[in-house]
């Protein structure tokens, strides 16, 4: 699978789709391949003031659960109902169904030190070679 | 880049093969193994309704030979040596003297004075220094795990698939016992034994054999749907099984009256290291208990979550985790004996959050059993 080029990444393995003043956030396919098969999405409340870099929820796979960290800072505008009943789109469609939390973007500025796509490849390819 | 104090990892013969399959290789009590191929849940719905097969290679196997080799045993372990028979293998622990395990594992006799005792991987040292420090009699101690392939092929299906791949007799190969035949063209062990709750087989041969032996084992089993399967469903595997994991449900601190172990101990068969500090426990009353639980609400216990009981912190989780075939999310714990009884509700402390649990009987899973009629 490819990474959009319109996505900005993180070291964590989030991805942030910029739409104004909303971002939408996700977990890479890189990231949903190394959980494994995704059992359960814990996600923050719609109202949720989020701060970067802090913990926004939790995404558990059979074998383990693993924080997702909130690539910028901003309110909750929105989450993904579906995958309380449907963890496992996660897994089949990370960059777009599997989206997990929508937010007020807080300060723009924290973008800047967000990854293109280009970028994220190339720290993948780094971390993997490992 | 290998930083100069990275770690070592052992590896099995199959490694590449592994690798090959795509397996994903995470590290595992010193060695490097598949924690999964297809995915965990995947294979592990695969052994409980067809088969699957693991690499259980990184297990350790010490031999103990020679005259004094049973007396050793008999001292050394918790069940009765004295009741195998040639043939025959049976669980049980290695002891310290406060009645806790060294180890948990298996011995099979091989011979009237010869023992094959199949260890985990991360304990084998331990174990053969343990052993070795209280042989006062002489028997002959070896580590002979570099000379084992293990692989366990597991399932409903198992008894079918290996029956195509040797001549011996396995209708007449009762559970725990084994026999010594010829399996793909190799000469090994073959044990009616294994770590999943269902029916199969552990066949123990040399390492140099293990890619023909692995080949041929999927091959012929590949109509009946085996797949191979990694140490993460072996790991929710043996624990809807409600089977103890080294380091997990037993350890130096824990006994085996408190691991629910009490049946491996065989007080009547005289003396043995902790059989005094087991035998006082039991008179005193325990001072913790391992239950099992499954979630009532929506959350997933892990390993080393605190359990709650009457509003207050009463012991943590030991193994937790989502059961596939049972599609619950479960575990098992230890809490003040006072406070295990089935039916009991409890809260785990998930993320800061306390999550209602409810005790339950074990085993969580209980293979169904083979019909007379031949009707499932």
């Amino acid at each position: 699978m490819s990474y959009p080029s319109e996505f900005l990444y993180t070291k964590d393995h989030e991805w942030v789709r910029l739409e104004g003043e909303t971002a939408t956030i996700g977990i890479t396919d890189y990231a949903q391949k190394e959980l494994g098969d995704i059992v359960f999405v814990e996600l923050p409340k719609v109202g949720d003031h989020l701060k970067a870099a802090e913990p926004l929820g939790a995404i558990e796979s059979v074998k383990a659960v693993s924080d997702v960290f909130a690539p910028i800072s901003g309110t909750v505008e929105a989450i993904n109902a579906q995958l309380q009943d449907k963890p496992e789109i996660v897994n089949s469609d990370p960059h777009g169904e599997g989206w997990l939390i929508r937010v007020r973007v807080a300060d723009p500025k924290e973008t800047e030190r967000l990854m293109t796509a280009d970028a994220y490849e190339a720290y993948l390819h780094q971390t993997q070679a490992h | 880049m290998a930083s100069p104090t990275e770690v070592i990892l052992k590896r099995t013969a199959l490694n590449a093969v592994h690798r090959a399959a795509g397996a994903k290789l995470v590290e595992f009590g010193g060695w490097e193994m598949p924690l999964e191929y297809s995915g965990i849940a995947e294979e592990h719905l695969a052994v409980r309704r067809a088969a699957g097969l693991f690499d259980v290679s990184h297990m350790g196997e010490i031999e103990v030979s020679g005259p004094a080799s049973e007396r050793l045993l008999q001292y050394l372990t918790a069940n009765d040596v004295a009741r195998l028979q040639i043939g025959q293998a049976q669980y049980t622990a290695l002891m310290y003297p406060q009645g806790s395990a060294v180890d948990d594992c298996v011995v099979h006799r091989l011979e009237r004075d010869r023992f094959l005792v199949c260890v985990n991987a991360a304990n084998t040292a331990n174990d053969f220094a343990w052993i070795t420090q209280h042989d006062q009699e002489g028997a002959v101690v070896q580590d002979r795990s570099a000379e084992y392939s293990q692989l366990a092929l597991q399932g409903p299906q198992a008894p079918s698939i290996l029956a195509r791949l040797t001549d011996a007799d396995l209708r007449g190969l009762r559970t725990y016992w084994f026999l010594r035949a010829r399996c793909c063209g190799v000469e090994g062990w073959i044990a009616r034994t294994g770590y999943t709750g269902e029916d199969g087989f552990e066949f123990y041969f040399p390492p140099s054999e293990s890619e023909r032996v692995w080949d041929a084992m999927l091959e012929a089993g590949r109509p009946e749907g085996l797949v191979p399967a990694g140490l993460g469903a072996r790991n929710t595997l043996r624990l809807e099984a409600a089977y103890p994991l080294y380091g997990h449900e037993l350890d130096e601190e824990t006994t085996l009256l408190e691991a629910g172990l009490g049946w491996i101990c065989k007080f009547d068969k005289g003396d043995f290291m902790g059989r005094e500090a087991l035998l006082a426990e039991r008179e005193k009353g325990l001072r913790k208990k391992l239950v099992g639980f499954e979630m009532v609400e929506r959350g997933i216990a892990r390993d080393g979550y605190t359990v709650w009981m009457e509003g207050q912190p009463v012991g943590k989780v030991t193994s937790g985790s989502p059961a596939p075939f049972l599609k619950k999310n479960i575990g098992l714990a230890y809490v003040p004996p006072r406070l295990a009884a089935v039916g009991a509700e409890m809260q785990i402390e998930i993320r800061g959050k306390l999550v209602a649990a409810r005790q339950c009987a074990l085993p969580f899973y209980k293979r169904p059993k083979p019909s007379v009629t031949g009707k499932g």
